[in-house]
């Protein structure tokens, strides 16, 4: 059992290397190893997260693992807790539901999609578990280099302009991590994150400029993959040009930058930290106030789906990466709930978004829009009059009733899990010290969010709704997409993922909870992983 | 010493940032290896550069980490060069590509004439 952190890095790594030289013509071989290799990380993931919420008699267990039975501070560790086995679940679900969705069609459109989708759950799995910075740019690295493969599948002209931004704009990210864990080393003289939470404290003034200085330059280099504003233009135009099985995993890897922010920034600039406690938090919640503006103006300009599901993932980033600085417990229980809700409606809008425009001219949203401005669309109201009372086909019904439920959950309006997460943070930002607490004054940065919040939900809301409107019910002239059941049931998996959130909203919350008391207030981590009291 | 290495950073460094702005991809994937230069100097710096030392101990002595040069930030190094070295190769690939496809070296693959 102990043995299964490691299994979730090991196993995509070992099934993608036996892909690469298997003779597969028809890549029925290829497929089933890849399904069976990301069930398998499923069931370890849910394994794991059980160990790290009812573990250890109830209270919950962060437990270490030591690679090579090496000392912490020497070797290399693995750690599991709450927030790192939630995103371990969050990557095998989305992973299984793009891999299946990929079956269909996409599979066949490029050499070795199995063996570089293994390899990217492989770097996202180590990215969520490791203990140790310079690990932690290694599973980057990992993961960056898959993307950089699963991010030109399918070749193509838009694919490759954008993949040439985006593996650019990587590997100076990259430098700016290595400068920053550098300058950490330098002055803290270790690299295991809890050794250097435990150092911290004691660093002297004179050094402290520097280690915030190597902290900011690290927490850049998160920045750019999270895609905050100004650090985040390359990312719709990526996203928007990937093939749908890659931008939904990709959906993920966002959320990798932000869950590094949220790990660093809590466990290194704790309250225990002396004088550099809360370091970048103004930052991080002003960056991410910025965002979830800048998203929302791009989710209100595009004119195209895919580079709608893109400024959503904007939106989502912003609004993690705010309640991460506003740093209260409350807000960030939130804020992990809305984690879990936007990846997985923001996947199952990328793998929908493919369903919709199968099938229509490529470009046609663009037209109806610039018809729309020119007041020149509705001409041919005369030849649609026969269409009345035709009853809608029942793909369309279902592509529909999903679309209708990304919109609701990228909203945050109820019944749907969207709305729980909006409201667990914003009662977390109105309430400080708690339901029933003493009545504190909400922080400026609060009303903030709070106005952030609010705004960018309306403005998904009209985006959502007009875009629902040109693709699903004005559009009788098209033909009804032709969908397969294996492409539409991830889809509907993980919509009825974020239902289930919905009804056991109490549960998660509780772990979610659990989680983030854990983040902010560090000590058992620190504790657990250099085995003795800190 | 520490001024040459000091200077050679800077000067790969800049000249690296300078390259990256620019609009052709050879000039960028030229700056990303200076780059990729000046930073593995600077990790190498940062295990404080005592000239000359070892960083292994000779058998059967336990030392004095004084007189030792730091040798994670070597390795450190290591690995990045060699991270460095792939990613730039695939870099490489993905400009061809983009080449063939848009029949010009420019960035935004706005072809030969822009």
């Amino acid at each position: 059992m102990q043995h299964l952190g490691i299994a979730s890095i090991i196993l995509p790594l070992l099934v993608g290397a036996i892909m690469i030289p298997l003779e597969d013509q028809k890549g029925h071989w290829r497929a089933a190893l890849g399904i069976t290799s990301t069930v398998l990380l499923l069931a370890i993931a849910i394994t794991l997260a059980w160990q790290a919420h009812l573990g250890g008699g109830g209270e919950g267990l962060v437990s270490v693992y030591r690679l090579g039975n090496w000392p912490a501070v020497f070797g290399i560790v693995l750690v599991v807790d709450r927030l790192s086995a939630l995103m371990l679940v969050l990557t095998a679900v989305l992973g299984l539901s793009a891999l299946v969705f990929s079956l269909a069609r996409w599979q066949r459109m490029g050499a070795h999609f199995h063996a570089l989708f293994q390899f990217q759950l492989m770097g996202l799995n180590g990215a969520f578990l490791t203990g140790d910075l310079f690990n932690l740019f290694v599973f980057f690295e990992v993961l960056l280099a898959a993307s950089y493969g699963l991010a030109l599948h399918g070749s193509g002209v838009a694919r490759v302009k954008a993949g040439l931004h985006y593996i650019a704009i990587n590997l100076a990210a990259s430098l700016l991590f290595l400068i920053g864990v550098s300058m950490i080393y330098g002055v803290a003289g270790t690299l295991n994150m809890a050794d250097l939470a435990a150092r911290i404290p004691e660093i002297p003034l004179e050094n402290r400029p520097l280690l915030e200085a190597g902290a900011g330059i690290l927490g850049l280099a998160f920045l750019v993959k999270a895609g905050m504003w100004p650090l985040g233009f390359w990312l719709p135009r990526t996203y928007s040009a990937v093939s749908p099985p890659a931008a939904a995993i990709f959906s993920m890897m966002s959320k990798v930058g932000v869950y590094a922010i949220l790990r660093l920034s809590l466990l290194l600039f704790s309250n225990d930290a002396g004088d550099s406690a809360g370091f970048g938090g103004t930052w991080i919640l002003a960056g991410g106030i910025l965002t979830i503006g800048f998203g929302a103006v791009s989710v209100l300009a595009t004119q195209d789906l895919s580079r709608l599901a893109g400024a959503s993932v904007l939106i989502s980033s912003g609004t993690l990466l705010a309640a991460v600085g506003a740093e209260q417990v409350a807000v960030t229980s939130g804020a992990l709930f809305y984690l879990a809700t936007s990846a997985l409606s923001i996947g199952a809008l990328f793998l929908l978004i493919e369903l919709l425009e199968r099938g229509r001219d490529v470009g046609a949203d663009v037209l109806a829009v610039t018809l729309e401005a020119f007041g020149d669309g509705d001409d041919d109201d005369d030849d649609e009059t026969d269409e009345i009372g035709v009853a809608i086909p029942a793909t369309m019904a279902v592509l529909g009733l999903s679309f209708l439920c990304c919109a609701l959950l990228l909203a945050g309006l109820p019944p749907l899990s969207g709305f729980v997460a909006k409201f667990a943070m914003l009662s977390g930002i109105l309430n400080p010290e708690g339901l029933g607490g003493r009545v504190a004054s909400v922080s400026p940065g609060g009303w903030a969010l709070l106005v952030a919040l609010v705004l960018s939900g309306l403005a998904t809301v009209l985006a959502m709704t007009r875009a629902g409107i040109r693709s699903l019910w004005a559009t009788s002239s098209r033909s009804v997409p032709r969908v397969g059941v294996i492409e539409i049931a991830p889809v509907l998996l993980l919509l009825s993922l974020c239902v289930g959130m919905t009804i056991g909203a109490g549960p998660m919350l509780r772990y979610t909870h659990a989680a983030a008391e854990a983040l902010h207030a560090p000590r058992d981590y620190i504790r657990n992983v250099i085995g003795q009291k800190p | 010493m520490e001024l040459i290495l000091a200077l050679a950073i800077g000067v790969l460094g800049g000249s690296g940032v300078w390259l990256l702005m620019r609009p052709r991809t050879f000039q960028l994937i030229i700056g990303l290896s200076l780059l990729s230069y000046a930073v593995n100097l600077f990790i190498f710096s940062m295990g404080r550069f005592p000239v000359g030392a070892p960083p292994v101990l000779a058998p059967g002595t336990s030392g004095d980490p004084a007189v030792f040069a730091d040798p994670l930030p070597q390795a450190l190094v290591l690995t990045a060069i060699v991270i460095g070295f792939a990613t730039t190769a695939l870099f490489l690939v993905v400009m061809l590509a983009a080449r063939g496809l848009t029949g010009g070296d420019h960035v935004d693959g706005k072809g030969r004439g822009s």
